[in-house]
């Protein structure tokens, strides 16, 4: 019946950049989004049990890590709202109001561009995560992290021209799978 | 003066559209791209759709984990799986 099956050893080769991503994008707190990828996968792992197969495993991981995120805010909303201010105003003009509500607040202009990009980040990973796996590193080693080709080619034992070969055919398969929705 | 070689073949061009958006390409080479592209209807749509690539990976601010924190996270979930093996 079941058609995926769990291979925690795997999980952090496979999964963590993505879920990460996916995190991170929705706390924008390195630390806290690491601490979520490795509580998610230690979850995963107690839960193994209940998994059906139903679903692939990474959407299996992402609906554990999205509970995670949620526990998190619902955690540091709970430590909110426990005193409120009060300003004086000199003019009776602007009387009563609360100072939270003088508060600019910067986001909400960009608001729509940052679900967008949260969207696009979700979306170079979907299709990252249809590359062979070396082809997936080297990419992400040099698109993401910004390595240098050396850097790259001593880590992985390739040489430049190697490099190249796999950047080329990744940038190819990239563009051709984000292209459709997004170019 | 030798000849100098102005026109290069569409894998060269491609290799060098790749470089460039890297920032790894030199003015000499990123001209002769150019060259190429004048003429080349396949290889400009490499490249367009190449810078492309490069704009949403920027404007995404996609990002990943680092190397040590990998290992760290390996560590201690290999663990678990000992301990929950037993």
């Amino acid at each position: 019946m079941s058609n995926h099956k769990l291979n925690p050893n795997k999980w952090i080769d496979l999964y963590s950049d993505y879920l990460f991503n996916y995190t991170i994008s929705r706390v924008s707190d390195r630390e806290v989004a690491q601490d979520l990828v490795q509580d998610t996968f230690l979850a995963g792992l107690k839960s193994m049990g209940n998994f059906k197969g139903e679903a692939s495993e990474r959407t299996w991981l992402i609906s554990i890590l999205k509970r995670k995120i949620i526990d998190y805010y619902r955690k540091i909303n709970s430590n909110k709202g426990k005193a409120e201010v009060r300003m004086s105003y000199n003019d009776t003009e602007n009387e009563g109001d609360w100072l939270e509500e003088r508060v600019a607040d910067p986001f909400d202009k960009t608001a729509e561009d940052q679900i967008q990009n949260t969207e696009l980040g979700d979306a170079i990973y979907n299709c990252l995560d249809k590359l062979p796996q070396k082809q997936a590193e080297v990419f992400k080693m040099k698109t993401i992290q910004g390595f240098e080709t050396e850097v790259i080619c001593n880590e992985l034992n390739i040489t430049p021209s190697n490099l190249w070969v796999i950047i080329h055919r990744a940038r190819t398969a990239m563009a051709n799978c984000l292209k459709e929705n997004w170019f | 003066m030798g000849k100098i070689k102005i026109v290069i073949p569409c894998n060269e061009a491609n290799h060098v559209c790749d470089k460039t958006q890297y920032k790894n390409a030199t003015l000499w080479e990123k001209i002769k791209l150019n060259i190429h592209l004048l003429y080349c209807r396949a290889c400009r749509e490499y490249t367009k759709n190449n810078t492309k690539l490069t704009k949403a990976i920027t404007k995404s601010h996609v990002t990943c984990l680092d190397k040590t924190a990998k290992e760290k996270m390996k560590e201690d979930l290999n663990k678990a799986i000992k301990e929950q093996a037993h």
